[in-house]
This record gives structure tokens, C-alpha cells and sequence, in this order.
């Protein structure tokens, strides 16, 4: 039998696992995802929180209660290993009602008992002294210091670099149509490259994990979509508060928040919206969802800036599991068969605490390899131009010119940066903007998108129509501009 | 009797002209102006336009340039001129006003460059990347 | 790191920029330099291979790309330091004589401390979510401005099937040149009840092809995952709300979005140049000045031209406007006049007059009329305009005396 396992998902849930099991020696670690690229599924539109950890009732839902709290103060490590743009800017949950007021002394019980740390009740003075920019009408809020915000697709690029570093093996645009399940034990999973033999199959497939759950012939939870839409603003729209905003909760979802980004973008959102199950690609904005994220965010604050502020909405789908808990667990049947499954929110948050579960469960089940003499925990960032200090810049410039060359304008990113992105694995434009951020600005890339397909034209050696956004199927152009006429009667 | 709509573009008023042509003899109606008169009458008569198209460059800084006809040709014909000139490529250098092509469709008409593209140096070695 | 100081530093090199660069040579500012981040000066010349460029100044009808040759070759001689791939990342206002420019090059970074500066970054399009299209967001979107440069710069041809969205002259323009390469053009789609752009593109472009052109209508989504497979169009009532009953869907390969440009101003305002949200650009005196000392604008970055002429003569009175800060160590003070807009108007630039020179105001109506008259009741001045269209701007031209005079001033179009 190959030791090898397959984690099916190269979101940030099956990339935590495979960073955690590529430590252990003689190991296999094979990551199988169907998209271009990693982290394209939820892990890349969400909000990007690290609860804290209050939010969930430990006897409905005992895993996201568990392991939210634990994924938060790993993040603390993992992101300064991993280079991960972090913001431990801690959160508010307004409370603009007695019955919000209720509600709060509800979460901070809870917290208490989660064994969230650092948990204190603020009144309205205290809370606008913190942040002016929070509604005259709020009378009370939890703060809750040790939640934080990070970019959540440069969290899975960084946990996939990491990853390969330590031997794992990223299959894009593969996938996974079968899992061969032979006398009771996982065989392997049917590709589309292929058969892939494995002793260990991990089901991280996020709003597919009921489907991959299916080929296993296991049918006892079912995923459905919840779609969540966002605004994001212009970075020098304002104000911005320094912590994360909540309203007070209910029992659907954690509400629409206002918060700054890591990159330092206003962002409002997200909705609850539940789809049909089969809805799993729908990731559309509606007029309905986003006026309605607009209303409630102009809730907490006393002004939001003007619309016209806007630069770009987008949205996301929570796996939102049948039984509402994660589903974090080895089956005995079949053999082999580990599941990582329904991570809706706190998922994120969550994730290297599923990692470390996941592993603690299947050496419970059979799992007997121990660790590597090396392993690297650490992973370097790529270079960023305009982080850099004026004397730093210039010399890097004069070492590397195209490091002086911007293709991004409204980011400021290089070419350098560019070409760096391309050599760590972005082999498309949304892989160049999750890494480098060119395209996020101001203009959505309508300056920059032309010059990165020629960068990755000239790197990947292929012809600049053909370079994608998004993978197979996402083809910049059609052809060449003459495609059309070429070859047709000249008699019209 | 032949009746043809024009609108006028020679001033922002737009005057719809109507032309009609009977036995040779044409009229236009609808000007606002006199200049609207002889804009119907041409444009009735003998449409045309400037034809503004790209062409391929091989071994060029980039990959194609543009061109235009150096006279207006016949409206109607433009779609066809554009699918005469698929398949045509230049080689770099080029240079503006360089005429890139003679004698379209027998029109009388040459295709004349309107950029200026250079040769390809290799620019990654430029860079000194690599 | 030295710091280089100049008299005039120019940020951009568009017809603006290039037009202030070589004035203010001419003039005799010594040490002038030209920045742009792109690696061809010329703006957006260079990716506008149609004509109608031009034709008011040197009596000829050029394409963009002509014209931008022709400015290039006026500013190579003269003595103008020339900086291309040059991103200007910061502008700071130091002093009344001095500003400071931090300016990234692949030859190195670089520092500049300037006496004045003609910013002329021209403007940036607005995108398919600033118009507020929903849906979803694949491959096949592109901003008018981005597929000109697909086809004519890059070669490439962009789809099949095409809708675009908006009828102002840029997109009227790609309209026809998609279709000329063979594209299908399904649909000009226009929320407003009469057509954005000039009367000239909508025959040339559109009826010469029998493009249908959808006026109060509106783009509301996209749909398809990987690449556009559809966008979904419904008509507008009066208020512009699209009416639901009307929704339709057209198949397509690609959504062309032209629905307005904006000025980049994000450099000025860093600065902290005082901006108009009227035309989204600075506010400047009739010396192009902006409330920045010594910090003129000129070009789309000050308002969006629809004439390169006037980007190219707002380059050059800025370029006089600091060689006369240079020489005179800046202008006197004043009882500067804000010029109200009026009914009829969506904006007057420059918006601040003081009398020192004749000063030519741009305007542009809020919507089309015929036979209206342009008035400032302050001067009992009056205008007579045979017809008035949103798409062009209006030009008129004040006495210094008039402005002095005036104790006030108000213009509107009625
Ligand atoms: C709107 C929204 C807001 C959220 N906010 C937060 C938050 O603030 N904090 C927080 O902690 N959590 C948040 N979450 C939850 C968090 O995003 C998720 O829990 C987390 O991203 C789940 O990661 P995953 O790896 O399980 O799923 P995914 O990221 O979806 O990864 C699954 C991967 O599997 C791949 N895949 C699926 N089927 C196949 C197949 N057959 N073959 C091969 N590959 C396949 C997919 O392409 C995908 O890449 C939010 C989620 C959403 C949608
Ligand atoms: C598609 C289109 C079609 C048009 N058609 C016509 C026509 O037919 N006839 C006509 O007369 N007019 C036409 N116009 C209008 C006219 O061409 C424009 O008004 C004019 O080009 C504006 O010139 P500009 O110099 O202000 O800006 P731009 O041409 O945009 O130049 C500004 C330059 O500044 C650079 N820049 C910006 N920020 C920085 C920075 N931080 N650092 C360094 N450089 C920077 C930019 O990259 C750019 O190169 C058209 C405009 C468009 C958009
Ligand atoms: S006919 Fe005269 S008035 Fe009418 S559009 Fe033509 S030029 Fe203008």
C-alpha cells in the first residue's frame, strides 16, 4: 500500500492539513484541486476575520466553538511563520438596543466559557472614544481584543508555498470524480488526470465536500451555499474604523460588518443568502443583496463614504453544512476516509486547528509516522516595492530595474513583483492580483491586466490572447485580432 | 425613384436629409443650412470613408500597427477592404507613413502606416532579468 | 539619495503634457521635465488609431496616433528631460517654491524638488462596478479604453459578440472598430434618452453599420462563470430605474463598459490640492492654478476634454501660468471670484476668476437642447447656441475687464 495520502481542496482547510502532515516523515502529501489555482473557492472571498472565538454555542456546535478559539491563537504563529499580512486589531459587537445589550452579556458568557480571553463589555463613551466614526446610537459593545483580520487569498498562497516547499504536491485543474473505495478502505480518487492511489483520502473540497463525501459512499450531510456580497471602497475613502465592527448578532449569521482591510480598504458586507444546493458556483452580486449590506453597515457608523467610492463588489459562498457543526472527523467506513467538511464561518479562523485535529485523529486511526528532522516552518514573502523604505527601494532598483518598472498604478506594483509571482506559481491574472494585488486598485486592472498578460505571455511563452484571468475557459481574448477575418470568403 | 436618409453631422443640429433621386434629377430636403445641401448630396451620391484598421508586425516591439487608407473609400466597401487586408503582415521596423500596401481592392488607394513600430530588441535581456 | 531640483516638473505626458512641456521650453523655463509612467509618451494617443484628432489646430485630420508622433517629435527638440516608465508614487507641497515628487523608474528611483509643477495625469475610465453592473465577474469585461488597447496595441481580438455599454464617443468608437475586425456588435446600450456621443461617431459609427443603439436602457448583470455567456438589459423609466418587465437577456462574448471617464487626481489631493465634485478634478484659478501654489492642471486630469485641442491649450496656458510663477515668484493676491454654476450646467472650469487676464471657460450642459442661450446676468452677457449637446463642451471666453468689474458671477444655460 503507497503511503500516500490525497487531500481533496486547496482551500485554506485542506492546505492547513497538508502544511500539518507534510512535517510528518515518509509521507506522501498530494493536494488535488480543480480550479487554476489554490484558494479560489471561499477561502478567497470572505470576510478574513480571526475570531475570537465567543460567537459559538459549545453544546450546539462543540467543534466551531473548540476550534475556533484554538485556530485564533495558532494564526498568532502561523502568520508570522508564513509571512501572512495580519491585523490583530481586535473586534466591537454594537450593541443599539436593551434587547442587543441581552445579547452581548449572552456572548460574553459564552466567550467565558469558550475560553476566549481578554473579553470586556464597553459602554457608548468608551466604545466612540475608541472609534469617533461608530453611530451616536450604539449604547454598548463587546470588545474582544484578540480577534484580527488577514487577507485571506494571500493566506492560502503562503500555506501553499510553504506546503511545496515541504514536499507536498499541488495538482491544479484536476478534478476529483471518484474516490475508489476497495473492501471497505479508500484506494485512491478518480481525476481528471487520472487515478491517483492513496491510502488516505482527506475531503477538504469545501461546497463539494457532500458530493466527494457521495463517491465515498458516505451520505449523511448534504452542503448548501450561503452567499455573502461585499462592498469594497477606494483606499483613501473614509473614515475607517481600527477595529472590526459587528452588529449584534442573529441567529442566521454575525451580521454585516465594517472593517478596514489588511490592505487598508474600507469593506462592508457580508449578506446571508441560502442558495439551492446545486448553486455552488452562483458566486453573483444582486442590486437586492448589496443595497441591503448597505443599509446595515450605515447602521454602525455615522457615515459610510459616498457610493461613488466604491471600487469593487464581489461575493462569496459559505459551505454551510446540514447539521450546522464542522464536520471534522476519521470514518471507520470506509477506511482511510478523514473529512474536513462543512466549514462555514469561522472557517478561516478555524483552520489550523482543524489541521492539528485532523491529524491527531488519524494517528488515533492508524496513522504511525513521525516527524521530520527537517521541516521549514518558515516561508518568505515576495518583495513589496512600496512597502519599502525610500534608500531600500532605490537600491533594490538599481539591482533589479524591473523592480522600478510599475504596472500597477492605483498599487504600485512592479514588474518585479510580477515575475516573482509567476516563478512562485501564478500562471494567471487573477493568480498574478491574488499575489501581488495589481488589479485590486482603483481601476479593477483596466490599466495594468494587458501589461501583466504580457508579462506572463513572455514568461510562460505562450501568445498574450490566450493567457487567462481565471483559468481554461477564461481566455483574455479569442484570438488574434485578424481571427475573425482570416480565412473567410473575401466575397461578403 | 430612389429615396435615401441622411443625417447630417456637419453641425450638431443634425438635420435629417432626405435625398431622392428621379430621372438623374436629385433632391435633397430637410437642411437647416445650405452646407446640409451638398453633405446630402455627397453622402447620397458617394459615400465614404477613411478605412482604419491594425496589421500584423513580425519582429516587432509590438505586435501590430496601425494603418488607414490614404483616401476615403466607398462606405460599402469597408467591411470588404478590412477582409482583403486579413492575412497582410509587415515586418518591423515601421514607420509612420510608411505605405504598407498599394492599390486596394483596385480602389486606387494605398494602406499607410500610422505609428511608428521598431524592431524587438530582447527585452528580458534588456532587463537584465533572467 | 540627490534630490533633482527643476524649475517646472511636468507629470504626465498625454497632448497635455507634452503641450505644457514644450510651451513652457519655448518659453525659456530652464530645467523642464516630463514624466510618464507609460513606456510611449502620448497618453492616450497612441491607442486611438481612428481620426478626429486635430483638425481645429493644424487644419488636418490625424488619428491619435498621428497627432501623438507629432507632439513627441516638438517636445524631442527641445530641451526637455524626458522620463518614460517613470510611476510618480507621491507629490508633496513643501513650500510656495518648492514640491517634491517621488518618482520610480527601472533607472532608479528618483527625487525631484520642483519650483512648479503642470499635472496632466489625464484620467482613468470608469468601471463596470462603479456603473453598478451585477452579477458575476468573468473573463470578457473590459473598459472601452482597455479593448482599444487590446486590438490596436496588442493585437489581440477581444470576443466574438460584443455589447457595449454607453454611447459616448468612446464607446461609439469601439462600437465600430470591433465590428470592422468582424465582432458582432449587438447592442449600444445608453441609459439616457438621447445619445452621449457626438452626432459625427453616432452615423459613422453605428448607423454606417446598422449597430442597434438601445437608448434608455440599461446593462444590469453579468452572467457566466469563466467568460461572459450574457448580460442581462432592461429599459429605464424617467427616474433611470430600469423597469423589471422589461428585462432581456442578450447572449455575448464580451461586455465593453464605456460609461465615463474620471480625472486621476489621487496625487493632487495626497497633496492636498482642494478637488471640484463637480468635475471630479481640481479646482484651479484662471491661471490653471490649483489651491496648491504653483501646482497648475491641465488636461483630463483638471476636466475630461472631449477635444485634444483643449487638453493641449489648457497645457499651455498652464505652462505660461508657471513660467509667470517662476519669474514673478508667483501671483498676487486678489478678491477671487467663485464662479456659480447655473441651471442648465453640470460645471464651469476654472472656477475661481480674479480679472488679471481674458479667460476662456469650459462648460457642459446637463442635457441636449436647441436654440439655448448661455447667460451671466452679472455681466448681462448672452449667448445664443443654435444647439447644445452634453457631449461637447462649451467654450466661452471673458474679458479681464468684464471680471473685474463683476461683483459676482453666474453662469447658466437656459
Ligand atoms: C461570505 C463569507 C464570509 C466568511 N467570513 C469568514 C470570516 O470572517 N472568518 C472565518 O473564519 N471564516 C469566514 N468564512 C468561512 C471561510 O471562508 C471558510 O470556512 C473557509 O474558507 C473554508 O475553507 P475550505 O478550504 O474548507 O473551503 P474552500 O476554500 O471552498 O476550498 C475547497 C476547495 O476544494 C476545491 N474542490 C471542490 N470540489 C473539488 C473536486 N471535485 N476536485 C478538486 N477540487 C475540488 C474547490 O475548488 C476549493 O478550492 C466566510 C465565508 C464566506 C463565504
Ligand atoms: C477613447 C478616446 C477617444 C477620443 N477621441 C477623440 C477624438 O477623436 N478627437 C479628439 O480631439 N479628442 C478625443 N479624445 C479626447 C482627448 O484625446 C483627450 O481629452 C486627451 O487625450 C486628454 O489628454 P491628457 O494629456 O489630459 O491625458 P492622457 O492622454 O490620459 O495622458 C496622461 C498621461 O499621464 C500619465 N500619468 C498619469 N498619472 C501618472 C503618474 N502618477 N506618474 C506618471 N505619469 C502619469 C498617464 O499614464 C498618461 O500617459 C478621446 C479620448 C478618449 C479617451
Ligand atoms: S444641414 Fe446645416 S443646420 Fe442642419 S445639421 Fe447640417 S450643417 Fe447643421
Amino acid at each position: 500500500m503507497l503511503d500516500r495520502v490525497v487531500v481533496v481542496g486547496a482551500g485554506v482547510v485542506g492546505l492547513s492539513i497538508a502544511r500539518v502532515l507534510s512535517a510528518l516523515e515518509g509521507l506522501e502529501v498530494v493536494v488535488v484541486e480543480k480550479e487554476a489555482d489554490v484558494g479560489w473557492g471561499a477561502s478567497k472571498a470572505n470576510t478574513g476575520i480571526i475570531h475570537s472565538g465567543y460567537d459559538d454555542d459549545p453544546v450546539k456546535y462543540p467543534n466551531r466553538a473548540r476550534l475556533a478559539v484554538k485556530g485564533n491563537r495558532l494564526w498568532t504563529t502561523w502568520a508570522e511563520q508564513l509571512s501572512i499580512p495580519v491585523d490583530w486589531c481586535g473586534s466591537l459587537v454594537l450593541a443599539r438596543s436593551s434587547e442587543d445589550r441581552r445579547v452581548l452579556r449572552e456572548l460574553l458568557a459564552r466567550g467565558i466559557r469558550n475560553g476566549v480571553p481578554a473579553l470586556r463589555i464597553l459602554d457608548g463613551e468608551e466604545v466612540r472614544a475608541l472609534e469617533p466614526m461608530v453611530s451616536e446610537d450604539v449604547v454598548e459593545a463587546l470588545w474582544s481584543p484578540t480577534a484580527g483580520v488577514l487577507s485571506p487569498y494571500e493566506a492560502t498562497v503562503a500555506l501553499a508555498e510553504n506546503c511545496v516547499e515541504n514536499g507536498v504536491k499541488i495538482l491544479t485543474e484536476t478534478l476529483v470524480k471518484g474516490v475508489r473505495v476497495k473492501d471497505g478502505s479508500v484506494e485512491g480518487v478518480e481525476t481528471s488526470r487520472g487515478f491517483i492511489g492513496a491510502r488516505w483520502v482527506v475531503n477538504a473540497a469545501g461546497l463539494y465536500a457532500d458530493e466527494i463525501a457521495r463517491m465515498a459512499g458516505v451520505s449523511d450531510y448534504t452542503i448548501t451555499p450561503r452567499r455573502g456580497e461585499y462592498l469594497v471602497f477606494d483606499k483613501d475613502a473614509g473614515p475607517k474604523p481600527s477595529r472590526i465592527l459587528f452588529p449584534t448578532p442573529t441567529p442566521v449569521s454575525k451580521g454585516v460588518v465594517v472593517e478596514t482591510t489588511v490592505a487598508g480598504n474600507l469593506m462592508i458586507g457580508p449578506n446571508a443568502v441560502d442558495l439551492p444546493r446545486d448553486a455552488k458556483e452562483e458566486t453573483y452580486t444582486t442590486k437586492e443583496g448589496l443595497a441591503y449590506v448597505w443599509r446595515e453597515a450605515s447602521k454602525l457608523v455615522k457615515k459610510l463614504p459616498g457610493k461613488r467610492e466604491v471600487i469593487r463588489v464581489f461575493s462569496g459562498l459559505r459551505p454551510q453544512p446540514s447539521g450546522g457543526d464542522f464536520i471534522v472527523r476519521v470514518l471507520e467506513e470506509p477506511e482511510g476516509f478523514v473529512e474536513a467538511a462543512g466549514m462555514r464561518s469561522p472557517g478561516l479562523a478555524a483552520a489550523p486547528a482543524v489541521a492539528l485535529e485532523i491529524l491527531r485523529l488519524m494517528r488515533l486511526n492508524g496513522l504511525d509516522h513521525g516527524f521530520k528532522k527537517r521541516w521549514k516552518a518558515e516561508r518568505r514573502a515576495g518583495l513589496r516595492i512600496m512597502g519599502l523604505g525610500w534608500d531600500m527601494l532605490e537600491k533594490t532598483v538599481s539591482r533589479n530595474p524591473s523592480y522600478g518598472r510599475v504596472v500597477c498604478w492605483c498599487e504600485g506594483v512592479t514588474e518585479g513583483e510580477v515575475v516573482d509571482a509567476i516563478r512562485r506559481g501564478a500562471k494567471t491574472i487573477d493568480g498574478v492580483k491574488f499575489r501581488t494585488r495589481a488589479g485590486m486598485g482603483r481601476c479593477q486592472g483596466a490599466f495594468c491586466r494587458l501589461r501583466i498578460a504580457a508579462i506572463l505571455a513572455r514568461e510562460l511563452g505562450k501568445p498574450i490572447w490566450s493567457i487567462t484571468v481565471k483559468g481554461t475557459g477564461s481566455e483574455l481574448g479569442v484570438g488574434d485580432v485578424k481571427s475573425l477575418l482570416e480565412g473567410e470568403d473575401v466575397a461578403d | 425613384m430612389r429615396r435615401i436618409e441622411v443625417t447630417c453631422i456637419l453641425c450638431p443640429v443634425g438635420c435629417r436629409l432626405t435625398v431622392t433621386e428621379e430621372d438623374g434629377e436629385w433632391k435633397v430636403e430637410g437642411y437647416g443650412c445650405r452646407r446640409g445641401l451638398a453633405y446630402g448630396l455627397e453622402e447620397a451620391q458617394n459615400p465614404s470613408r477613411v478605412l482604419i484598421t491594425v496589421i500584423p508586425v513580425d519582429d516587432g516591439e509590438l505586435p501590430v500597427v496601425p494603418v488607414k487608407t490614404s483616401k476615403p473609400i466607398p462606405k460599402n466597401l469597408l467591411l470588404k477592404a478590412s477582409k482583403a487586408l486579413a492575412g497582410l503582415r509587415v515586418k518591423a521596423p515601421v514607420r509612420l507613413g510608411q505605405v504598407i500596401a498599394r492599390n486596394l481592392l483596385d480602389l486606387d488607394v494605398n494602406i499607410v502606416a500610422t505609428r511608428s513600430i521598431k524592431a524587438r530588441r530582447d527585452r528580458v535581456e534588456a532587463d537584465g532579468q533572467k | 539619495m540627490p534630490t533633482r531640483r527643476v524649475d517646472l516638473l511636468v507629470v504626465g505626458g498625454g497632448p497635455a503634457g507634452l503641450a505644457a512641456a514644450a510651451r513652457a521650453s519655448e518659453l525659456g523655463v530652464r530645467r523642464v521635465v516630463l514624466v510618464d509612467e507609460r513606456r510611449w509618451l502620448g497618453g492616450i494617443l497612441p491607442q486611438c488609431i481612428h481620426p478626429g484628432f486635430g483638425l481645429h489646430r493644424y487644419g488636418r485630420d490625424m488619428t491619435g496616433c498621428e497627432l501623438a508622433e507629432k507632439l513627441i517629435d516638438r517636445v524631442s527638440s527641445l530641451d526637455v528631460d524626458v522620463y518614460t516608465e517613470a510611476h510618480t508614487v507621491r507629490m508633496g507641497y513643501e513650500s510656495y517654491l518648492s514640491k517634491t515628487a517621488e518618482v520610480l523608474t527601472p533607472r532608479g528611483a528618483f527625487r525631484f524638488r520642483a519650483k512648479t509643477v503642470v499635472y496632466a495625469a489625464g484620467a482613468r475610465e470608469r468601471t463596470c462596478f462603479e456603473a453598478g453592473i451585477v452579477g458575476s465577474r468573468p473573463a470578457g469585461v473590459y473598459t472601452a479604453g482597455e479593448v482599444q488597447e487590446m486590438m490596436d496595441v496588442w493585437g489581440i481580438l477581444p470576443g466574438r459578440e460584443a455589447v457595449v455599454a454607453g454611447s459616448g464617443d468612446v464607446g461609439l468608437i469601439v462600437a465600430r472598430r470591433l465590428t470592422l475586425e468582424g465582432v458582432k456588435v449587438k447592442a449600444v446600450v445608453e441609459l439616457m434618452p438621447y445619445p452621449g456621443g457626438l452626432l459625427r461617431n453616432v452615423v459613422q459609427c453605428l448607423e454606417d453599420y446598422q449597430i442597434p443603439l438601445l437608448l434608455s436602457h440599461v446593462v444590469l448583470a453579468v452572467e457566466g462563470s469563466k467568460r461572459v455567456e450574457s448580460v442581462l438589459v432592461a429599459e429605464v423609466d424617467e427616474n433611470l430605474r430600469a423597469r423589471e418587465e422589461t428585462v432581456k437577456r442578450i447572449p455575448c462574448d464580451l461586455l465593453v463598459i464605456a460609461v465615463g471617464l474620471i480625472p486621476r487626481v489621487e496625487l493632487l489631493a495626497g497633496a492636498g490640492a482642494m478637488i471640484d465634485p463637480k468635475t471630479g478634478g481640481p479646482v484651479v484659478n484662471e491661471f490653471l492654478e490649483t489651491s496648491l501654489p504653483g501646482v497648475f492642471a491641465a488636461g483630463n486630469a483638471l476636466v475630461i476634454n472631449d477635444l485634444v485641442e483643449h487638453a493641449m491649450e489648457q497645457g499651455e496656458l498652464a505652462a505660461e501660468s508657471a513660467y509667470r510663477f517662476i519669474e514673478d515668484g508667483g501671483f498676487r493676491s486678489a478678491s477671487w471670484k467663485r464662479v456659480r454654476v447655473g441651471d442648465g450646467l453640470r460645471f464651469v472650469v476654472p472656477q475661481l476668476l480674479a480679472g488679471f487676464r481674458d479667460v476662456k471657460l469650459y462648460l457642459r450642459a446637463s442635457s441636449p437642447s436647441e436654440n439655448a442661450r448661455l447667460l451671466i446676468p452679472e455681466l448681462g452677457k448672452s449667448v445664443r447656441l443654435r444647439s447644445v449637446r452634453p457631449a461637447e463642451m462649451i467654450t466661452l471666453t471673458l474679458k479681464a475687464e468684464d471680471v473685474l468689474k463683476a461683483e459676482r458671477l453666474t453662469v447658466k444655460l437656459v
